[in-house]
């Protein structure tokens, strides 16, 4: 099947599962460049797997999944790590910045990974982490700065490539409503400016509400909400 | 705060560590693993002593040398000869038995005399005879099998001996080891002076293996330790305070040590067992010798559930436990240098006092000298977590790799400096005691004075037997390229007691050609040899007893020694020549004689020996010569030349040691894999999440090898300067000239640096596993 | 809440009489307001007018709550447009919706589209609230806030009920 015209990253069908638990049964999933696109639905659906899935982190054990009409199932594991590494961005819930480096460091990390020198990577790293306003926590640790500056710090990390899509899994989930909603906020406008498109995986719907239009995953198969009406 | 408090939160803390779950299980099992392998080396070190004493204890109640010549020949009297000999590389303890009436004594282990013919033997030479491929053997010992030889009589499992019956014997002549006993056994026990270098070294060695055991069951009873401030976090939750927080953790670590010693002991079971069925480098024991004194093993039972408490009491002291959660007082105070110098400079100062005591001012006093050298091995544990520290603090980045592993060295530096402590301790000791022995080594090393390239094999023979048999024998014995022939005895210048005596070597010419430069040489011509390698001094004492045509005596009676007191005149002529360097005979002096030129029964006034060169390309030519030199004569003694020969004791020291030390480091790798896989585990989400947005396996790979390699090569330095010292100082009090053994230094380090690197690979696989990215998923 | 609507949708399971119908509602629907009589009577005949519903027929013994109704195709029709039109997000709207799901699941429709739908139809106006706000001054932000968070609750009772379709489906057709 032939992904509609026009999407970056386009899923048929796809099937997964750990065990005997059945994670996604038949998901598909389309974006946009510059699009948001949340996905919802209730805790255990597979909203989690479809996107692990969509990044190339997680293969399916069916179905399809093409990123700028390359096959992702196609691929061995270093080319799918190759291309997280730098067409793809990454933020989660908590525990995912290394707590012995500093938040610029940790910011500066993906750029490193590509083989990008430490003062160049550390240079854009800043003037991301300027963008996300959390530039005066540079030398800091990441056990030193508050959930929403981490937070923040996180997504310029997940920014700082440039990536093509950015996959965000519950990145207000330890927030409150406040600090959930800035880094929305900075997340979406940050990613529009760059036409990045991101996969937004919520549960909740004031998170859902700064995404251009929402999928509803349900007992792992999703739903197109624009498709349907 | 009383002691019933104590007891409670110590009691609750042990029952936690009972029924935590399976992950208490799990954490008390490695704990009481861990615990268990130290306590069993722990109490294996305690029984040493035992091992020597009881076998000290067997050889002084089996002793058959008789200092005394004159006992008479009685009822109660047996004759023993010594017939030791060797069988592969292995010593077979053998004596023949014959006894001179009804009341003769039994050696111990032995209920009944072999008659002539018969033997009793040793389980494990009875095994060996019955062997595949000891044909020789059977050949060289050919008495039938009657009976075997008790445990009493043994000093090991695995010990060759046998006791045989023969007729015939006479006590202290013709060059045979035969004695006359009315008793078996050392009437005065005290064989071997206590030597005070060897008291040294043993106490060494005990303190070397023992402290890096002791630092491993320190590490031992904080395995899981992050778990467990989970546990005790939600303890504050409901109420409990900081204090009883930490001995309730206290507590737990109890449990596992008290589980430990009984796991401890099961092993030490196990491996008692063990040691009294193997066989190692030769040495072998019964399972009764392994047992601890029973104070030492009290002090084992009573020390390390207390070592275990204090030990957590003193973990805890830099972790606040909150309600919420662990909080590590992040600043920590940056450590200091000063006190932790002051540990091995303490040791130092105990060593120092007795510098240049060696083996002739007494003894060494044993406190100052333990306590000297652990506090100088304790050192290394207290300066390490400085050195890591102050040295990852200057490490500058470089790739991600190794980004990674510095700021996680820099965070928690101390962590990485204990999982190294025990190798580094365990290298640093044995780095001492290397060049301690290494130095010591020359003392203990005899120079036999034997050049192995001139002949491989010597068989002394005794008067029983004429020498032209022997040859004709050894002639006819495959693997015997050629053999000399010389017989040698004693001249002396009076019939008895005389002042002097010069030894006198008979062979034909070409045997004396062996010895010394013949310019000509004819049967019947005496030869003075004078030896520019020798001692000047006793070549001219014996000068006037070689004077030409000088009636001597050869074999003159000496104290209760009677000789045959043979008369004989020196020819006119007797020629002076000069010893060669590479002489056959050792340190050559005195007369060379012609067979002609002796009077008639000269012959049994000297002992013959052959001397064989064997062909390499035989297998098992010296086995065939020593069944041969049996089969001529079984008081022949044949042995095989070796340029040195070392003290046993000294030996089988450098043999425990060497072993020690691979069981040491063997522990604290192990130890090192279980707390690597647990910090692994502890980082799960994190490498997911680094994983997720696409770092290599690789960098992470590397960034756990840069992780344990900067510590390790750190401890391995600072091990390596801490054991120079203490191999400098120890080799200053033993009175040596210090000298460095690099080869066995880099050796030891690089054994160090092995361990480290197969638990990095070891942990590899499971890093890659715990890569996966079902980490991410929130369970 | 359209009461016609509501009557449209109980007759699709079967012609039933004026009363019974009365009584269905009041059983369903009515828990704290009982349908008048009248009511009943009058939205019927509007029904009747625009040929939704039909008599099928009337018992013996006179007065017009003796007349027995049932739905026409149209009526069908109509019910299934209205259950699939997601309501205005506004405040107090679950009357309606538990309605709507109701019915659903009477007449063997599948409820979760009706969930489904009106969480789309909110989750736009969130989004054009959402924008508004970024946009706009505090004040906005305050008001449009205020209106998010009304529909976020709204959107959660959407979710709780679409867990428990199950259990209330047993419950409904037991009744």
């Amino acid at each position: 099947m032939t992904p509609p015209p026009g999407t970056l990253l386009t899923a048929e069908n796809l099937r997964k599962s750990y065990g005997p638990t059945v994670a996604l049964d038949g998901a598909a999933f389309s974006i946009h460049p510059g699009e948001v696109v949340a996905v919802m639905g209730p805790s255990g659906s597979g909203k989690s797997t479809l996107l692990h899935c969509l990044a190339g982190i997680v293969p399916p054990d069916s179905g399809s999944i093409t990123y700028d009409g390359r096959e992702l199932a196609g691929m061995n594991d270093a080319g799918r790590s190759a291309l997280r590494r730098s067409e793809f961005g990454f933020v989660f819930q908590f525990g995912q910045l290394v707590p012995e480096l500093t938040c610029v460091e940790n910011v500066a990390l993906p750029l490193r990974l590509n083989g990008t020198s430490r003062k160049e990577a550390e240079r854009s790293a800043l003037s991301w982490m300027e963008r996300l306003e959390v530039d005066d926590l540079k030398d800091k640790r990441p056990g030193e700065v508050s959930g929403g500056q981490g937070q923040r710090v996180a997504v310029a990390r997940a920014l700082v490539t440039g990536p093509r899509v950015l996959f965000a899994d519950e990145p207000t989930g330890a927030l409150d409503s406040l600090n959930g909603e800035r880094v929305m906020e900075l997340l979406t406008d940050a990613a529009r400016s760059t036409n990045a498109a991101v996969v937004l995986v919520t549960h909740e719907a004031r998170v859902a509400a700064y995404s251009d239009r929402e999928i509803v995953v349900r007992d792992g198969r999703s739903r197109d909400m624009e498709r349907a009406i | 705060m009383n002691v019933r408090q104590w007891c409670r939160d110590l009691g609750m803390g042990a029952r936690f560590a009972v029924t935590g779950g399976r992950e208490g299980w799990v954490r008390m099992l490695l704990t009481a693993v861990g615990v268990g392998l130290g306590v069993a080396l722990l109490l294996l070190t305690t029984a040493l002593p035992n091992i020597l004493t009881a076998r000290d204890r067997v050889e002084n109640a089996r002793q058959d040398y008789s200092a005394s010549y004159d006992t008479p020949k009685a009822d109660d009297t047996v004759l023993v000869a010594v017939t030791d000999t060797q069988w592969h590389g292995r010593s077979i303890r053998g004596r023949l038995l014959e006894p001179e009436g009804p009341g003769a004594p039994l050696p111990p282990g032995v209920g009944r005399l072999p008659a002539k013919g018969e033997m009793v033997v040793s389980p494990a030479l009875k095994r060996l005879l019955s062997s595949d491929g000891a044909t020789l053997l059977r050949e060289r010992i050919p008495y039938r099998i009657t009976g075997t030889i008790g445990d009493s009589g043994l000093i090991g499992s695995h010990e060759l001996a046998y006791y045989a019956g023969a007729e015939g014997l006479v006590p202290h002549s013709g060059g045979t080891r035969v004695n006359r006993l009315n008793a078996f056994g050392n009437p005065a026990p005290a064989p071997e002076r206590a030597d005070p270098v060897l008291i040294l070294m043993t106490l060494v060695v005990f303190v070397a293996l023992l402290t890096p055991i002791a630092v491993f069951i320190a590490a031992a009873v904080r395995f899981g330790g992050e778990r467990r401030d989970r546990r005790l976090a939600a303890l504050r939750l409901v109420g409990s305070d900081s204090r009883m927080t930490r001995r309730i953790a206290a507590g737990e670590a109890l449990a596992g040590s008290l589980l430990g010693l009984a796991v401890g002991t099961v092993f030490f079971l196990i491996g008692r067992q063990t040691a009294g069925s193997v066989e190692v480098r030769g040495e072998s024991f019964f399972p009764s010798y392994l047992d601890p004194s029973p104070a030492l093993a009290a002090l084992v039972a009573v020390a390390v559930p207390a070592a275990a408490v204090l030990v957590t009491l003193f973990a805890m002291r830099g972790v606040v436990v909150e309600p919420l959660g662990v909080v590590r007082t992040a600043k920590q105070a940056r450590r200091r240098l000063w006190w932790r110098l002051l540990l091995p400079l303490a040791g130092l100062a105990m060593l120092y006092p007795m510098i240049g005591n060696g083996r002739s001012n007494g003894d060494f006093n044993q406190y100052l000298v333990i306590g000297g050298v652990l506090l100088l091995l304790v050192g290394v544990t207290a300066l390490l977590p400085w050195l890591v520290e102050a040295f990852v603090a200057r490490l500058g980045a470089g790739a991600v790799s190794w980004q990674l592993a510095v700021r996680r060295l820099q965070l928690s530096s101390g962590t990485a400096a204990r999982m190294v402590n025990g190798i580094a301790v365990a290298v640093a000791g044995a780095i001492a005691l290397q060049m301690l022995f290494a130095g010591v080594e020359g003392q203990y090393t005899r120079e036999t004075g034997k050049d192995p390239g001139r002949a491989q094999m010597e068989v002394d023979l005794t008067d029983r037997i004429p020498l032209a048999l022997a040859r004709a024998e050894f002639a006819r014995t495959e693997g015997v390229r050629t053999s000399v022939t010389l017989s040698t005895g004693m001249v002396g210048g009076k019939r008895r007691e005389p002042d002097r005596v010069a030894p006198v070597a008979v062979g034909d010419c070409s045997a004396l050609r062996e010895i010394a430069h013949l310019p000509s040489c004819h049967d019947g011509d005496v030869f003075a040899v004078h030896n520019p390698y020798s001692d000047p001094g006793y070549q001219e004492g014996i000068r006037p007893l070689m004077r030409p045509g000088l009636r001597v005596w050869m074999d003159p009676t000496a104290g209760e020694a009677r000789g045959r007191e043979i008369a004989w005149t020196l020819p006119a002529t007797v020629r002076e020549v000069t010893a060669r360097k590479d002489s056959l005979q050792g340190d050559p002096s005195g007369l060379l004689a012609t067979p002609s030129a002796l009077p008639a029964g000269a012959a049994s006034a000297v002992y013959g020996h052959v001397y064989l060169r064997l062909d390499d390309a035989v297998p098992d030519a010296d086995e065939r010569v020593r069944t041969a030199a049996a089969r001529i004569d079984p008081l022949a003694y044949a042995w095989t030349w070796a340029a040195t020969e070392q003290s046993n004791r000294y030996a089988s020291l450098r043999t425990g040691l060497f072993i020690g030390a691979v069981c040491v480091l063997a522990l604290i790798g192990a130890s090192l894999l279980v707390s690597q896989l647990e910090q692994l585990r502890e980082r799960r989400k994190l490498l997911s999440s680094l994983l997720a947005f696409g770092t290599r396996r690789r960098t992470l790979g590397l960034s756990v090898l840069w992780q344990t390699a900067v510590p390790i090569t750190l401890g391995l330095l600072l091990a390596a300067a801490v054991g120079l010292t203490l191999g400098t100082v120890l080799l200053k009090l033993a009175a040596t000239p210090v000298s460095v053994d690099w080869p066995s230094v880099l050796s030891l380090t690089g054994a160090g640096a092995a361990v480290v690197l197969v638990v990095t690979v070891l942990s590899l696989p499971p890093l890659v596993r715990m890569m996966r990215p079902e980490g991410l998923r929130t369970e | 809440m359209s009461i016609g609507h509501t009557l449209l949708g109980l007759l699709e399971s079967g012609p039933r009489h004026g009363y019974d119908l009365k009584r269905a509602f009041d059983e369903k629907f009515g828990h704290d307001r009982p349908l008048h009589y009248g009511q009943v009577y009058s939205t019927m005949s509007r029904l009747l007018k625009h040929g939704l519903v039909e008599v099928d027929g009337i018992e013996a013994g006179g007065g017009p709550e003796r007349k027995r109704y049932a739905i026409t195709d149209a009526g069908v029709t109509d019910v299934e447009h209205w259950l699939a039109t997601p309501e205005k997000p506004e405040e107090y709207l679950q009357s309606t919706l538990y309605t709507k799901v109701v019915l659903a699941l009477l007449t063997h429709r599948d409820a979760t589209d009706i969930l489904d739908t009106q969480r789309a139809e909110h989750l736009r106006s969130m989004r054009i609230l959402t924008d508004r706000k970024r946009k706009g001054d505090l004040a906005d932000q305050l008001i449009c806030d205020h209106a998010l968070f009304h529909l976020e609750a709204d959107l959660r009772w959407l979710e709780l009920t679409a867990a428990r379709l199950d259990k209330l489906r047993a419950e409904v057709v037991a009744k």
